[in-house]
C-alpha cells in the first residue's frame, strides 16, 4: 500500500508511516461510529481488538451467534480428534452443505412428470457449476447417511447414551431416520429409471403395513401408483417438511449435549 | 477481611447520633479504619465485658464493632430467647472468672451466636438488651462444598480449530470428489420398462435382502420397525451404569452383531445380487449397483 501511495524512493519511509497514520485514524473512526457499536456487543472482540487472554477466549464464543453452540470451555478429552473422530459434527456440516447445494438446484427444478427429468439435464449441462453442485448434493447425501450411521457406532462403544444421555440418544435415533427419509424422498426427484424403480421397491415395502397398508402407500404416493403427484409430495418433503422437522430435533439434540454436561467421557 | 457495606455504615452513624455517641466518620474522618480494626477482632475473643469506662473502649456498636459479620451488632433490643440469654451470662462470668482472654471463647458451643460483648453499656434497649440475636447456625447446617476441579481446555482456540479444519478437509473431498465423479442420472423414467434387476436405495438394501428370505411384511415393516424400536430403546434395555468397555462385553456384542449383520445384508445386497436378484459372484457377473 505504501509502494502505491508513496511518489518515489526517497520519501518511501516517511510515506508508509503516514498510510499508517491514516489507517489507525480511520481504523479508529470506524470502530468508534455508532454503526460499528450497534453491531457488534459489548466485550466483543471486534470493539476492542483481540490480544489472547482467557477473558477474549470467552468472548470470542460469548459474542458469536454460531460458536455459541458451544460453551466457553469444554473437557481436555473432548477436543480430542480420536475420541469423537467429528462424526456428529461433520454431519451437521453436511446437512448445512446439503442445505446451501440444495437451495441452489431448486432454482432450476420443476417438480412435474414433464420437467423434472429434463431439468436436471439442462442443470447438468447448460447451467455454470450446475453438474458439479448437483454431484455434491448426491454424494454429500450419500455420506451424511454414512456419517449419522458411524456418529450411532461411535456413540454406542462410548456408552454415551447412558443416564443423563437417554433421551438424546433417543433423539438421535429420529434423527437418523429422517436423514434416511430425507436421502429417500430425493432419491426420487431426478425422475430418471434409477429413481423411479428405487422407490418403487422401497415403497412397496411399506404397502405390507398391517391394517393400515393401502392407506400408508396411497398418503405417501399421492395415488395407487408412483406418478407426478409422488414426484410433487415428495418434493415438498424434501425440500421443506423433513428439514424443517429435522432442524428442530437438532435443535433439541445440541441443546441436550450441553445440558447434560457435554460429550461424556474420558472412558 | 470483607468490607463493610455503606448502607450499614450509615445505619451505625444514625443509631450513633439518636444515642448521642460520637461518629467515628464524622468526627475523625477514619471511619473504614475503624471498621477494619473492628472487622480484624471479630475472630479474636471478645473483651472482659468489666471494663466499664463508658466508650473508651473499642468499638461496640453496630457494624463498626461487628465488620465480620458474624457478630450481630445494634444497640437496642432484639428478642433474645431468654436460654441465650442465660447462656450468654454464664458465659460472661465464667470469663471473668479466668481472668484470661480464652482462646476457644465463641466457637465451643457449636452455635454461632458470637455475642459481641459490650462494656457497661450507656443506652440499652426496653428489656435492657445491648444486642440483637440476627441468627443462629447449627453446626450441622454448614457444609463445606468443594467444586471438583476439572480439566477443562477454552473452545476457542482448541475447539474451533479442530472443527474449522476438520470442516475444510470435508469440504475439499466432497468437492473433489463431485469434480471427478458424476452423479447417476439414468434415462427418463418409464413405467413399461423395469429394469433388471430394480434394487433400492443402498442403506434399504439390507430389507430388500431380507426380502427374499421373509413375507414382505416382515421384512419390510416387522423387523425394520421392531429393529428401530430396539435401537432407540437400548439405554432402557442396557441398565448396565459402567462405560468401561471391558464392563460391557455382552452390549458391546450385541450392538457389533447388530451392525455387522446389517453391513452384511447391505453388501450382499449391493454387490452379490444381480439379473432376478440371484445371487451372483461380483467378479464374474459385474457390479449391479448405483448410487
Amino acid at each position: 500500500m505504501a509502494n502505491g501511495n508513496g511518489s518515489g524512493n526517497g520519501n518511501g519511509q516517511g510515506g508508509r508511516e503516514r498510510v499508517a497514520a491514516a489507517l489507525e485514524k480511520v481504523d479508529e473512526k470506524v470502530r468508534g461510529s455508532q454503526a460499528w457499536t450497534a453491531i457488534f456487543r459489548p466485550g466483543s472482540i471486534y470493539r476492542r481488538g483481540y490480544t489472547d487472554s482467557p477473558r477474549n477466549r470467552s468472548y470470542v464464543i460469548m459474542n458469536n451467534v454460531l460458536y455459541h453452540l458451544h460453551p466457553v470451555k469444554v473437557k481436555r478429552h473432548a477436543v480430542k480428534v480420536s475420541y469423537t473422530l467429528c462424526l456428529g459434527g461433520l454431519s451437521f456440516f453436511l446437512f448445512i452443505l446439503l442445505t446451501v447445494t440444495g437451495i441452489f438446484l431448486m432454482f432450476f427444478y420443476r417438480p412435474t412428470e414433464a420437467a423434472a427429468w429434463s431439468d436436471i439435464k439442462t442443470l447438468e449441462t447448460a447451467v455454470t457449476f450446475g453438474s458439479l453442485v448437483r454431484n455434491m448434493h448426491r454424494w454429500a447425501a450419500h455420506l451424511m447417511v454414512l456419517s449419522v450411521f458411524l456418529h450411532m457406532c461411535r456413540v454406542f462403544y462410548h456408552g454415551a447414551y447412558k443416564a443423563p444421555r437417554e433421551f438424546n440418544w433417543v433423539i438421535g435415533v429420529v434423527l437418523l431416520l429422517l436423514t434416511l427419509l430425507l436421502s429417500f424422498t430425493g432419491y426420487l426427484l431426478p425422475w430418471d429409471q434409477l429413481a423411479l424403480w428405487a422407490v418403487t421397491v422401497g415403497t412397496n415395502m411399506m404397502g405390507y403395513t398391517p391394517v393400515f397398508g393401502s392407506s400408508v402407500k396411497y398418503v405417501l404416493l399421492g395415488s395407487n401408483e408412483i406418478s407426478g403427484d409422488t414426484l410433487l409430495r415428495w418434493y415438498v418433503l424434501h425440500v421443506l417438511l423433513l428439514p424443517f422437522v429435522i432442524v428442530i430435533f437438532m435443535a433439541v439434540h445440541f441443546w441436550r449435549v450441553r445440558k447434560d454436561g457435554g460429550i461424556t467421557g474420558p472412558l | 477481611m470483607a468490607e463493610v457495606p455503606e448502607h450499614l455504615l450509615q445505619r451505625s452513624r444514625e443509631r450513633r447520633k439518636a444515642l448521642g455517641l460520637p461518629v467515628p466518620g464524622e468526627e475523625e474522618g477514619e471511619a473504614p479504619a475503624a471498621a477494619d480494626a473492628g472487622g480484624g477482632d471479630a475472630g479474636a475473643p471478645p473483651p472482659p465485658p468489666t471494663g466499664g469506662g463508658g466508650d473508651a473502649g473499642p468499638p461496640t456498636d453496630g457494624a463498626d464493632g461487628a465488620g465480620g459479620g458474624d457478630e450481630g451488632g445494634g444497640g437496642d433490643t432484639g428478642g433474645i430467647p431468654a436460654h441465650l440469654l442465660e447462656r450468654s451470662k454464664r458465659r460472661r462470668a465464667a470469663l471473668a472468672g479466668e481472668a484470661a482472654p480464652a482462646a476457644a471463647a465463641g466457637g465451643g458451643s457449636g452455635t454461632a451466636t458470637a455475642v459481641a460483648a459490650p462494656p457497661a453499656p450507656t443506652a440499652t434497649g426496653p428489656a435492657g438488651h445491648t444486642q440483637r440475636l440476627l441468627t443462629v447456625v447449627k453446626s450441622g447446617s454448614i457444609q463445606q462444598t468443594r467444586a471438583e476441579a476439572q480439566d477443562k481446555v477454552h473452545v476457542w482456540p482448541h475447539l474451533l480449530v479442530i472443527e474449522f479444519a476438520s470442516i475444510l478437509i470435508l469440504l475439499a473431498a466432497v468437492t473433489i470428489f463431485s469434480a471427478l465423479v458424476r452423479a447417476p442420472l439414468l434415462s427418463l423414467s418409464d413405467f413399461n420398462k423395469t429394469p433388471n434387476p430394480s434394487k433400492a436405495p443402498w442403506y434399504f438394501l439390507g430389507l430388500q435382502e431380507l426380502l427374499t428370505m421373509f413375507h414382505p411384511m416382515v421384512a419390510g415393516v416387522t423387523i425394520p420397525g421392531v429393529g428401530l424400536g430396539l435401537l432407540a430403546l437400548a439405554p432402557f434395555i442396557d441398565k448396565n451404569p459402567s462405560h468401561k468397555p471391558k464392563d460391557r462385553k455382552f452390549a458391546i456384542a450385541v450392538f457389533t452383531m447388530f451392525i455387522m449383520l446389517w453391513a452384511v445384508l447391505v453388501i450382499i445386497g449391493s454387490f452379490f445380487r444381480g439379473a432376478g436378484f440371484n445371487f451372483v459372484f461380483p467378479w464374474n457377473d459385474g457390479i449391479f449397483f448405483e448410487l
